[in-house]
């Protein structure tokens, strides 16, 4: 099962002149989970359709499901489920007629039975005759990842699945998408949510265009290098202004009572959390290991843009 | 990926095909205003322009100028007054007052008789009788002229007896000289009912399909679509299929209207007219939906359609004489659907034709559609670029 299901390099794409991703690498493994970081406007949307050819990249190669990207793209089609960004299924067809439409695209055999299996599986059995268009955001994506799933692909392009979507739903969504991959089902997710990301496999992190970071999501913290400290006790208002005005913290961010305030530079860090413990003598100070809530916070917050 | 090549443009899965046909065919049922308006628009502009558009009319003012006041003079003034084609509004004592009521406009006729009528009459001189008409209405000018001759031969026909019998023999013994002002082309032969059909579904036809792949760009279907293995020609015809449905509706709505309200004869081959309608609704499905692969947003969609739409009523001989127009006028009716279904329509409907009479349009409309239809593939973009 070490066989590579998406291996693209080099994919290039310009709109109107400027660079929107900028010569791509991505190996991804079968029943891999990965996570797509990266700040809006990055290029993972970009991205994703090129993979599954819905954009012609400028330059760049790979193959897919072992098609080739640039001439295969109906056999990769075929065997891809991409949930796009935006709901686009039919809002003027109910539940069960957009499920058996793309069933019928795909040409698949025992057609009632799966669409009634899908509808089964995201307990949308009982609301099958609904509008597409009348259900709320939650449902919207469960129907869109039951239409991409319903032709049972090897890979799974979903992008931002779980924008704009309640915590039980997107609980519900990733125990969904467990599951598929226990199965053997690759998963390429883009996501802006930290609970998210800490649940894929792998992370990989584009900025402008450029991928910035591509690693094991348990190798990160190492890799990034961040330092911590803890700062607890009041005002903790005063304290957070004057962390975030300080050299060497690249991120503060609140934890309950108490402010996290992580950099890259261990010296500049300490030196400035110092320097706020002897303008506020009653907060506790401590180093702390920066844990993946820190981390993500970080790469969210788009710091990694720095490195360029 | 590779530029589409016509072989792989014809890559085809009836099934799904089918899948796309089935799913417009509910999107149409479930917008019930689009589809009321569908039904509801044929009707409508019959009644209206059916009504509108007379091309028989009657009372049409006209003004006498008489330099001869005879008895068989004043029998034809009379049965051109029974005849009700012609209302005498007025008698011109010169010529300068009847030429100034029908520029004005008080009278769309001028009928001259000259001085010594009668009498030149009588020898056989074969004296005329001027008519000028207006014709910048040239319909309603083409259908009192041929009238006017009519009564002209009814109200001398009793004159010509006894001593002057030898009058009613061979051509009539005097002459009728029109002429045509404002515009001297002039269609005599025009019936609105049967051309109103060719525009009720340019207008439908091209309308509707124009939006068809708009729509789905616009409310980011597309991406979900493509992302599909569906191909460009399942696309086309699973889209445009369930619009030869409603075509062949609006035909059957135009041909009941136009038997029971408007007593249209169908004198010509039925068959030849299914064949050509069928052609026709294809034509402008393909037309439209190769609209839809150019505009970007349902808005542009709709400004394309009326630019065709508009050279459709003003280029196809709906509206003007065809012959009239400028070569390159012509040129560019030629290329449009209507101006081939309009003549083949009114050929069939009231010229007694059959599939021969109208081959020499047919062909011009297959390859129309031939045409439009292997630019709409050749155009629908594959990917989102």
């Amino acid at each position: 099962m070490s066989e590579t299901v998406i291996d693209v390099r080099g994919l290039t794409k310009s709109f109107g002149g400027r660079k929107v991703v900028d010569a791509f690498d991505l190996k991804v493994p079968r029943g891999a989970i990965y996570g797509f970081l990266g700040p809006n406007g990055s290029g993972k949307t970009t991205t994703i359709r090129m993979v599954c050819g819905l954009l012609k990249p400028e330059s760049g190669e790979g193959e897919v499901l072992g098609f080739n990207v640039l001439s295969e793209s109906l056999k990769i089609k075929e065997r891809v489920g991409y949930m796009t960004q935006k709901f686009s299924l039919y809002e003027d067809l109910s539940i069960r007629e957009n499920l058996e439409f793309i069933a019928r695209l795909y040409g698949l055999d025992r057609r009632n039975e799966r669409v009634d299996q899908a509808l089964e599986d995201l307990g949308l059995a009982e609301r099958q005759a609904q509008l597409a268009g009348k259900l709320s955001g939650g449902w919207k994506q469960r129907l869109a990842l039951a239409a991409c799933m319903i032709h049972e692909p090897e890979l799974l392009l979903l992008d931002e699945p779980t924008a704009g979507v309640d915590p039980k739903a997107r609980r519900d969504f990733w125990d969904a998408i467990r599951r598929y991959s226990a199965q053997g089902v690759t998963t390429l997710v883009s996501t802006h949510y930290m609970d998210e990301a800490v649940q894929c496999d792998s992370i990989a992190y584009i900025a402008y265009g450029k991928k910035l970071l591509d690693a094991p999501t348990a190798a990160i913290p190492q890799q990034i290098g961040l330092y911590g400290w803890r700062i607890a006790g009041r005002p903790l208002l005063e304290s957070q202004q004057m962390l975030e005005a300080s050299d060497g913290v690249d991120l503060v961010a609140r934890f309950g009572a108490e402010i996290h305030a992580c950099g890259k530079d261990a010296t500049a860090l300490e030196r400035a959390v110092r320097a706020v413990k002897q303008a506020q003598p009653h907060v506790e100070i401590a180093p702390i290991e920066a844990g993946f809530e820190e981390i993500f916070i970080y790469l969210m917050s788009g710091a990694l843009d720095n490195f360029q | 990926m590779k530029a589409p090549t016509l072989p792989n443009l014809l890559d085809l899965s009836w099934a799904r095909v089918f899948a796309v046909f089935l799913k417009e065919l509910v999107q149409m049922r479930r917008d019930r205003p689009t589809f009321a308006i569908m039904i509801m628009m044929p009707i409508m502009q019959l009644v209206l322009f059916g009504f509108a558009i007379n091309t028989d009319p009657r009372h049409l003012p006209a003004v006498v100028e008489m330099r001869e006041d005879g008895p068989m003079t004043r029998a034809f003034l009379a049965s051109l007054s029974a005849s009700t084609f012609v209302d005498i509004v007025a008698i011109a004592r010169t010529s300068e007052e009847g030429e100034a009521m029908l520029r004005s406009g008080e009278a769309n006729f001028l009928i001259s008789i000259p001085e010594g009528f009668e009498r030149r009459l009588v020898r056989g001189e074969r004296p005329q009788i001027l008519i000028a008409a207006d014709a910048s209405d040239p319909v309603a000018a083409g259908g009192a002229l041929s009238a006017i001759e009519r009564v002209a031969q009814q109200a001398f026909a009793p004159e010509f007896e006894g001593s002057l019998s030898y009058l009613a023999q061979g051509q009539p013994p005097y002459e009728i000289v029109v002429h045509r002002r404002y515009n001297p082309a002039g269609v005599t032969a025009f019936n609105i009912v049967p051309a109103l059909l060719g525009v009720i579904l340019t207008m439908t036809m091209v309308m509707i399909t124009s939006i068809a792949l708009t729509r789905e760009t616009e409310r980011g279907t597309m991406e979900n679509l493509l992302a599909t293995p569906v191909r460009p020609l399942e696309v086309m015809i699973g889209k445009t299929t369930p619009y030869v449905g409603v075509g062949a509706i609006q035909v059957a709505i135009v041909l009941i209207v136009a038997t029971l309200l408007f007593k249209i004869p169908f004198t010509g081959s039925f068959l030849a007219f299914l064949i050509a309608v069928t052609l026709f609704i294809l034509a402008n499905l393909m037309l439209g939906y190769l609209i839809s692969t150019v505009a970007r947003t349902q808005m542009q969609a709709m400004q394309m359609t009326f630019f065709i739409f508009l050279p459709s009523i003003l280029l196809s001989g709906f509206m003007f004489p065809f012959a009239a127009m400028p070569v390159w006028a012509r040129a560019i009716g030629e290329a449009l659907p209507i101006t081939h279904f309009l003549r083949i329509v009114r050929e069939v409907v009231l010229k007694e034709a059959g599939l021969a009479d109208i081959a020499s349009d047919l062909w011009p409309l297959a390859l129309i559609l031939l045409v439009l239809g292997t630019l709409a593939l050749m155009r629908f973009r594959r990917t989102l670029d």
